[in-house]
């Protein structure tokens, strides 16, 4: 495993007229070659924004702190993505060496171009291919992910393929280019569970023939069960707990991810009441001060959680928590 | 039985589609379906999209047009046959059947206060005399609902999707119904405030007396919520059993493929579940036979040909599927 990409001290804000909104806070993280990483949090968490970042995709009223740094490591050496300006150089990051899956296949696709056209466009864009070369690849691509009789699928539009099928030729596109990291934001949450299960097969099998890096974007931890080799929880732009994924669902240390995991419905243990986790996921025009999490917290260890800000602790070589809790544990 | 409030009884919707004038095709997205749902009791419907499963609901609440069979609600004060019932005996049922939509960010009108939002069924219906009546019902209605007076002033977007989704059920209860359906009320939510809204419901369900219909993609939502359950495929019924029975032992190979598709938990279990192939065939073009022949690993040449009926055990547990008892025998080593 090589590393694929660093995340270091990302800090996000976005101007609007109520003022600086933080999106994401100091995050750091990094993935390497054939890794899948699980990025969980609810709505309004910053899982999306985060990963939006590694595309410098954000919108122009986005500002990034000085110390935010993303490094892609590439065949052509590293890469600063947050410093790429123009179209051309951002080419690199966005269907270049990264590839991006939304959770809405029909909004994704362009509704009166024909699934093949689209393909063969970025392939031209991004690749040494002619016209047919590209209209070959494309189609190889769609039988490749499952698509049964790619050659007429390729001709057709994408509110004439279902929702499954939508998908499947979504992450055909966005393979296509041969990407180093693929971004999945909520790829299956749009998805019946019969078939969510078939597109979760289908990108572990792909992860292993393409040897690619994912991030996944989820708010479903049985999905991350599933998928991922390691877990970043976030809460309100902080990484609050990362591990692997078997430390971070089995011995779970932040409340916030305990909560997480006591709110899932459970199949084996039906008589245990659902434990909501208390109260609403704040405004972040009105961030809580200290711990973020503390308004909704039931293990706060005194006024410490409100006014200082947790750092991130070691629990273990790879299990890390930002929390008051583990104090004690040397940082 | 006098605790049934709503049977249905062969029940059908068809939506005529394309076609030229003398031509038209019919989509049956509900086909033949018999339920009975008791009085008090918290029903499931699950079934992946395409099968139905709001299209019944809507059927049920007369907001779906019935082409086949028909439905009987009683609540020990009225009786109406949904499949021919009277203007007025309609107007009168809108009150005691009620809707909570999916996506608490699309059912509210962004331009109204949550007050006018809550009160609005009551002055349509004309449900209460006058501005204060109306004022303490919305009033009542949202302290069930966990909202406080300061939120009733302010407008929907400055609410998040759970105190949204809290708005809509108000809204819903504010008429006093007796029968409420509930169409993926908890899918757009965050896991952290699903099960809190779960909870409202179950609650709201036990205070005030109500039966629920709650549909639903997420077996395992409903296996925590509902004490009955009914599974649907492309417009039919394919089993239907109280919730224990139907997770113990599930008969339908859909229902047990269903089952096996929910993610496990366990990052240690992967990929040992037996997956289903294939997509929900079109509505406009269904198979023969049994409608999942398509899609199920024990299918055999009857199955293609002979639809299978719902056939029960006596004990409340229902399914149809030609194979399921020898399915369901434990395989001979």
């Amino acid at each position: 495993m090589t590393a694929l990409i660093d995340v270091e001290n990302l800090t996000l804000k976005f101007r609007t007229d109520e003022g600086l909104i933080t999106a994401v806070d100091n995050v750091s993280f990094s993935l390497g070659t054939g890794e899948v990483m699980g990025l969980v949090g609810e709505s309004g968490s910053g899982k999306s924004v985060t990963a939006k970042a590694l595309m410098h995709l954000n919108a122009k009223n986005a500002v990034y702190t000085p110390e935010s740094k993303i490094t892609l490591h590439t065949e052509n050496g590293p890469v600063d993505v947050l410093s790429l300006r123009t179209p051309r150089e951002l080419n690199i990051v966005r269907g270049g060496a990264v590839s991006m899956i939304f959770q809405e296949p029909m909004a994704s696709f362009a509704p009166a171009i024909s699934i093949g056209k689209q393909m063969v466009e970025q392939l031209l864009l991004h690749g040494d291919y002619t016209k047919e070369q590209a209209k070959r690849w494309s189609i190889e691509m769609l039988d490749r992910v499952g698509i049964s009789d790619a050659a007429k699928r390729f001709d057709q539009y994408a509110f004439e393929l279902s929702g499954g099928m939508r998908q499947r030729a979504m992450i055909a596109m966005a393979l296509s280019t041969q990407p180093k990291l693929l971004i999945a934001d909520e790829p299956t949450t749009a998805l019946d569970v019969t078939i969510q299960a078939q597109v979760i097969d289908l990108m572990k099998d792909l992860v292993e023939e393409f040897h690619m890096g994912i991030v996944f974007i989820t708010h479903d931890l049985g999905v991350v069960a599933q998928t991922a080799d390691k877990v970043n929880v976030m809460y309100l732009g902080r990484m609050i707990e990362e591990g692997p994924v078997r430390d971070v669902i089995r011995n779970s240390k932040h409340p916030y991810t305990q909560g997480l995991l006591a709110a899932l419905p459970k199949l084996d243990d039906l008589d245990s009441p659902l434990t909501p986790v208390p109260g609403d996921i704040p405004s972040p025009l009105e961030r809580p001060s200290g711990c973020v999490f503390h308004t909704r917290c039931s293990q706060m260890v005194g006024d410490v959680c409100k006014t200082v800000e947790p750092r991130e602790r070691d629990i273990d070589a790879s299990h890390k928590v930002a929390c008051h809790i583990y104090e004690k544990v040397p940082a | 039985m006098s605790d049934v409030l709503i049977r249905a009884k062969g029940l059908s919707v068809g939506f005529p589609i394309g076609g030229g004038l003398f031509s038209k095709q019919i989509l049956k997205a509900v086909d033949n379906v018999s339920l009975d749902i008791e009085k008090g009791s918290f029903f499931g419907l699950v079934g992946e999209s395409g099968s139905g499963k709001t299209t019944l609901g809507r059927a049920l609440l007369k907001a779906a047009p019935i082409t086949a069979g028909g439905a009987h609600y009683s609540d020990g004060e009225v009786d109406y046959d949904l499949e021919n019932i009277t203007r007025d005996q309609l107007k009168d049922y809108r009150k005691r059947a009620q809707l909570i939509f999916q996506d608490p960010y699309a059912a509210l009108s962004p331009r109204m206060t949550v007050r006018d939002i809550i009160a609005e069924p009551l002055e349509v219906m004309g449900l209460t005399r006058n501005r204060q009546e109306t004022d303490a019902r919305v009033r009542e209605i949202a302290a069930k609902c966990r909202l406080n007076l300061e939120h009733l002033r302010r407008f929907p977007h400055a609410f998040s999707g759970g105190q949204r989704q809290r708005i809509s059920i108000a809204r819903a209860l504010v008429s006093a119904p007796k029968f409420i359906v509930a169409d993926e009320s908890v899918a757009a939510l965050d896991v952290s405030i699903q099960a809190d809204v779960l909870n409202l419901l179950k609650q709201i369900q036990s205070e005030m007396g109500l039966t629920f219909m709650f549909i639903s993609h997420d077996l395992s939502v409903v296996a925590h919520t509902c004490d009955h359950l009914a599974v649907m495929y492309l417009g039919r019924l394919v089993e239907t059993a109280p919730t224990r029975k139907l997770f113990a032992a599930p008969r339908h190979p859909y229902t047990k493929a269903l089952f096996s598709a929910i993610p496990s938990l366990d990052p240690d279990d992967r990929g040992t579940a037996q997956k289903l192939t294939g997509e929900i065939p079109s509505p406009t073009n269904q198979p023969s036979g049994c409608k999942f022949h398509t899609r199920c690993p024990f299918a055999i040449d009857h199955c293609k040909q002979v639809e299978p009926q719902l056939e029960s055990d006596g004990t409340g547990h229902e399914v149809s599927c030609h194979r399921w008892k020898e399915l369901m025998a434990p395989v001979a080593a």
